[in-house]
């Protein structure tokens, strides 16, 4: 069986697997329970000073029976006391010395409260911290959360700050809310983080009650925007991160997050470059028993593949992202039916007719009508592909005409008049 | 017919059995399902239903929550898609062409996702349908079946001030007097009845024609005339005893189980039906229900040759019905009282193949094979007669060798050009879904012929998508 330990900036962990600061990590009996379950780490739910929060605060996105596709919450940080919280930590570290403990953190954006809390927390025997400066909602309208992970000087401060306090690693964990992932990444490699974790919650408003005419969730008659995460989100998340994987200024290692819920997801996260991989929704959804099969799944994977431990696959398919300038534009495939398999859904050819470029006409094959593809028109765009319900009936395959690969990066070189616009 | 109830349940227990088998959706349930649907384009289900109900858009729209749409397009289409719902023959329809049974082997539940949306606005008392502007023209309908509620309704939607004739004293037809009860009771088909005359339609029941009002002056109160008479009583035996107490005609038996006052429905302890068709699967199945012991189902030819469908044929075997086939009865023999029958008997028959390609048989008595089976009830279920008496009143009508209506099959109108038909009486006998789509046919014929007009109705046909092409490869 393949090898699940991983190190993640000097942290031990028995599996890639943590639990994301979240509901899920909110007091000491939670995580032990989680860590029994199977999973290798977890993030502490972010301790700072103390809050209310509002009722109610999720609010979901669902397509018919398939519930929390998206998931958007308006919860604050930890509601506890510190004191209890930093209590629960120092003993589940004490039971549990071989799993990975963080801690989140966010306080005000002063210089001895960051030293304050992060010694309090070194104090507990903690593996490291994790400077939530992601939060959108709630914290960011006091300064703090994703209103310090949008301004790349702040996030450098702040990391520098607690790094004069502690010797923990430091995580920073940053926002998604902003254009460009690349800044705040350096610079909190500048600030001096040990380590990044992306992403946290997107900017969202979930919904309309149609009949209260109210948004989704409903705060006596009024909303706020929330954080979205989810399996919707884990797109957006791996661009994130495959970004920064590519970065040569962000050269630490990452923590991937962002609706993750299998082994597969999870294995995603970690070719496109992170070393560990946290979880909120899912679990939020089905229990900290998922991890079973994350692990179980992960590490028949490695073995299918010849792969012995889960550090070889780390970052392998980052050389496999390039910019669009680099891509071959003489790469040509169409899409062909297998009618063995097809069943006359004829999806194929409505999509292709109003959503692509009209070349999936009907012929009588046996008597039957089928779609057929017309490959002199095809573009190759994959639509038909992905809206057929029948596993294997139509592929992409590939006509080599023989031409050697042309990059847009190569032809506007080599002829710049043709081609001028992006 | 003599009303000897003695059955060995109680009232309670056959209430019991009478239950829906084909109980409603959940909104889980239906939730699932028509995300469960691939929403096809140019759908099989579509093609394959007799009215073409675009089956894609309703159950997209049952699933984006747009249940009052839904519906809509269901009753456009198919005026008694409620009933339809609940008695249309999926397996060998739209379930049946559903691309999810080639897939999955689990066709989408068409039937009870129709019921879902159509049961939403009968529950919220929602009018889906309109009356036109009057148009000044009327059409008399004679039949309330399906045939003639569709016609109506289309009829209506153009502005025509409909009248409809029927001589019982509830409206509906076989909707209402012939299907199974744990298919569907005459409370949908009611409110479909009531979806019908809220559209300005004048339901005159207890109206014979040819007794109440003559059929010269129905033709002079109307521009035009829809015949949906559907079929007669059920064909005779001709044996001896037919005229026993204690023998039934399918029809009348399962009229009296559509009232649900089960202690005035007759059965007895050992029960023989006679014929094999969907009818008499109709008749073997409620007489289990209704507690009968013992019940037969007598047939001259075999399960290879019975007309019923297989859903049907399933459901008798399910209710243990024992099936006699290769039997042929010769006569209703009565008890020692002299007037009730006691027993039936019959003979063996044996198969000759009369073509070997196809392999169709034909089936002949065997000499000396008779014997007697104690029973006492026995249940006619031939099939229905054709009314031809009835028809042959009509000036210029043509009626074909069995006995139908003569028509052109795209206007439904007959040999007598004011006079339109469709329905049983048109097709023999065939299913409620049929009549519906007839009696479209027949309110575009009406309205082309009355206004030179050519109007189409969704489902009117087919729906034409692109022909099928040559591609260069
Ligand atoms: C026992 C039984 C079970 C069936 N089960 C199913 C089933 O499960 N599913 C299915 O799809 N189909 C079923 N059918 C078939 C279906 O009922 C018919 O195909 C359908 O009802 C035909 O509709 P119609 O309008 O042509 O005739 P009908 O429904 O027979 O309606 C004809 C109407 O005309 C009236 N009428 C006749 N003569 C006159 C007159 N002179 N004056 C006034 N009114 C008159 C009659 O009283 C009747 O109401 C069943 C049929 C039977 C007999
Ligand atoms: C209800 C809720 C509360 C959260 N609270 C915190 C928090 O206190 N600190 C933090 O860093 N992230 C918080 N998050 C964000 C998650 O840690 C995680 O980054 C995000 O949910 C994406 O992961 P997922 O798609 O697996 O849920 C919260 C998320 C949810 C749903
Ligand atoms: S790949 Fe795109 S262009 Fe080609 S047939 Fe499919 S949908 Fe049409
Ligand atoms: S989408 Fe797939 S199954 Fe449907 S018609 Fe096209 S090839 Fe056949
Ligand atoms: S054939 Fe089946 S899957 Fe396709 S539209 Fe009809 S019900 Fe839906």
């Amino acid at each position: 069986m393949a090898d699940l330990k991983v190190n993640f900036a000097g942290i031990e962990s028995p599996n890639p697997f943590w639990l994301a600061s979240a509901p899920p990590t909110n007091m000491g009996s939670m995580v032990e329970r989680a860590f029994d379950a199977g999973w290798g780490g977890a993030v502490w739910k972010t301790l700072g000073e103390p809050i209310r929060n509002v009722c109610s605060r999720l609010a979901s996105i669902d397509q018919g029976p398939q519930r929390m596709l998206g998931l958007n919450n308006i919860e604050l940080i930890t509601d506890r006391s510190l004191e209890v919280n930093l209590k629960e930590i120092r003993e589940c570290k004490r039971k549990y010395p071989k799993h990975a403990l963080i801690i989140s953190l966010m306080v005000e954006s002063k210089r001895e409260a960051w030293h304050e809390i992060a010694k309090q927390v070194e104090d507990t025997g903690a593996d490291g911290v994790e400077l939530n400066f992601g939060c959108p909602h709630g914290m960011s309208e006091r300064g703090m959360g994703a209103a310090m992970g949008q301004v790349p000087e702040y996030t450098c401060m702040v990391t520098e700050w607690v790094k004069e306090a502690t010797s923990l690693p430091v995580i920073v964990k940053l926002t998604p809310n902003v254009t460009n992932i690349t800044p705040p990444g350096r610079a909190a490699v500048r600030g001096g983080a040990d380590a990044v974790s992306l992403i946290n919650t997107i900017n969202s408003v979930m919904g309309v009650d149609l009949d209260t005419l109210v948004p989704h969730p409903n705060v006596n008659g009024m909303a706020a925007h929330g954080g979205y995460c989810g399996p919707a989100v884990k797109p957006i998340a791996l661009n994130m991160v495959s970004e920064l994987a590519r970065d040569a200024e962000v050269n630490v290692p990452i923590s991937g997050i962002g609706g993750i819920g299998t082994w597969r997801d999870a294995a995603e996260f970690l070719l496109l470059g992170a070393t560990t991989v946290q979880v909120c929704t899912a679990v939020m959804h089905y229990g900290y028993r998922i991890v079973e099969d994350m692990i179980d799944g992960l590490s028949n994977y490695l073995d299918d593949k010849g792969f012995h431990s889960v550090n070889d696959i780390i970052g392998l398919s980052v050389p496999r992202v390039t910019d669009w300038g680099n891509l071959d534009l003489n790469y040509k495939t169409v899409a062909r039916i297998d009618h063995q398999k097809c069943i006359q859904c004829n999806l194929c050819h409505i999509a292709c007719e109003d959503g692509a470029h009209q070349c999936i006409p009907f012929t009588e094959i046996d008597g039957k009508r089928f779609p057929v593809v017309d490959e002199h028109e095809c573009v190759g765009c994959n639509l038909c592909y992905l809206v057929c319900p029948v596993p294997g009936c139509i592929s992409m395959v590939r006509l080599d005409d023989g031409s050697r690969p042309l990059t847009w990066r190569e032809l506007t070189t080599r002829e710049p008049e043709t081609m001028t616009a992006d | 017919m003599s009303t000897t109830h003695d059955s060995p349940i109680n009232l309670a227990q056959i209430e019991r059995n009478f239950r829906e088998i084909a109980p409603p959706l959940t909104e889980a349930e239906a939730i699932m399902e028509s995300h469960r649907c691939v929403y096809c384009y140019d759908a099989p289900c579509t093609r394959a239903c007799p009215t073409h109900i675009d089956v894609p858009a309703f159950i997209k729209k049952i699933a984006s929550g747009n249940l009052i749409g839904s519906a809509r397009v269901i009753f456009e289409a198919n005026p008694i898609g409620a009933s339809c719902a609940r008695v249309c023959p999926v397996d060998v329809l739209c379930e049946g062409a559903c691309v999810e049974k080639t897939l999955m082997a689990k066709p989408i539940e068409i039937g009870r996702l129709q019921r879902y949306a159509t049961d939403a606005v009968f529950t919220r008392g929602r009018d889906v349908l309109k009356a036109g502007a009057p148009n000044g023209k009327s059409v008399g309908i004679v039949g309330s079946g399906p045939a003639g509620l569709s016609c109506a309704t289309y009829l209506a939607r153009l502005g025509y001030a409909v009248r409809i004739y029927e001589r019982k004293p509830l409206a509906g037809g076989m909707d209402t007097y012939g299907m199974a009860e744990y298919k569907m009771t005459q409370r949908v088909s009611q409110e479909e009845v009531a979806q019908v005359a809220r559209l300005g339609v004048e339901i005159k029941t207890n109206t014979e024609i040819g007794r109440d009002i003559q059929l010269d002056e129905l033709a002079g109160a109307h521009d035009a005339v829809f015949l949906g008479v559907g079929l007669g009583a059920t064909s005779r035996l001709n044996i001896p005893g037919e005229q026993l107490e204690g023998v039934y005609d399918a029809l009348d038996f399962i009229e009296r189980i559509k009232t649900r006052d089960w202690a005035s429905v007759p059965i007895g302890r050992t029960v023989a039906v006679i014929g094999a068709g969907n009818t008499a699967i109709d008749a073997v199945t409620q007489a289990r229900r209704l507690g009968a012991k013992r019940v037969l189902m007598i047939y001259r030819r075999t399960d290879r040759e019975m007309p019923a469908y297989e859903y049907e044929y399933e459901l008798a075997k399910r209710d243990a019905v024992e099936f006699w086939w290769q039997t042929a009865p010769v006569e209703i023999v009565a008890g020692a009282d002299g007037t009730r029958a006691a027993a039936l008997r019959c003979v063996r028959t044996e198969a000759v193949e009369t073509d070997a390609a196809s392999g169709r048989r034909s089936f002949r008595t065997i000499a000396g094979s008779e014997f007697e089976i104690p029973v006492d009830m026995v249940i006619k279920a031939l099939g229905q007669q054709k009314m031809v008496d009835w028809l042959s009143q009509i000036a210029k009508l043509k009626l074909d060798d069995a006995g139908r209506v003569t028509v052109n099959p795209e206007t439904m109108q007959t040999a007598n050009p004011k006079f339109f038909a469709g329905g049983d009486c048109v097709n023999g006998g065939r299913e409620a879904v049929d009549a519906a789509q007839a009696g479209k046919l027949a309110a575009q014929g009406i309205h082309l012929h009355l206004s030179g007009e050519r109007v189409e109705f969704a489902g009117a046909r087919v729906p034409l998508h692109e022909e099928t092409s040559e591609i260069k490869h």
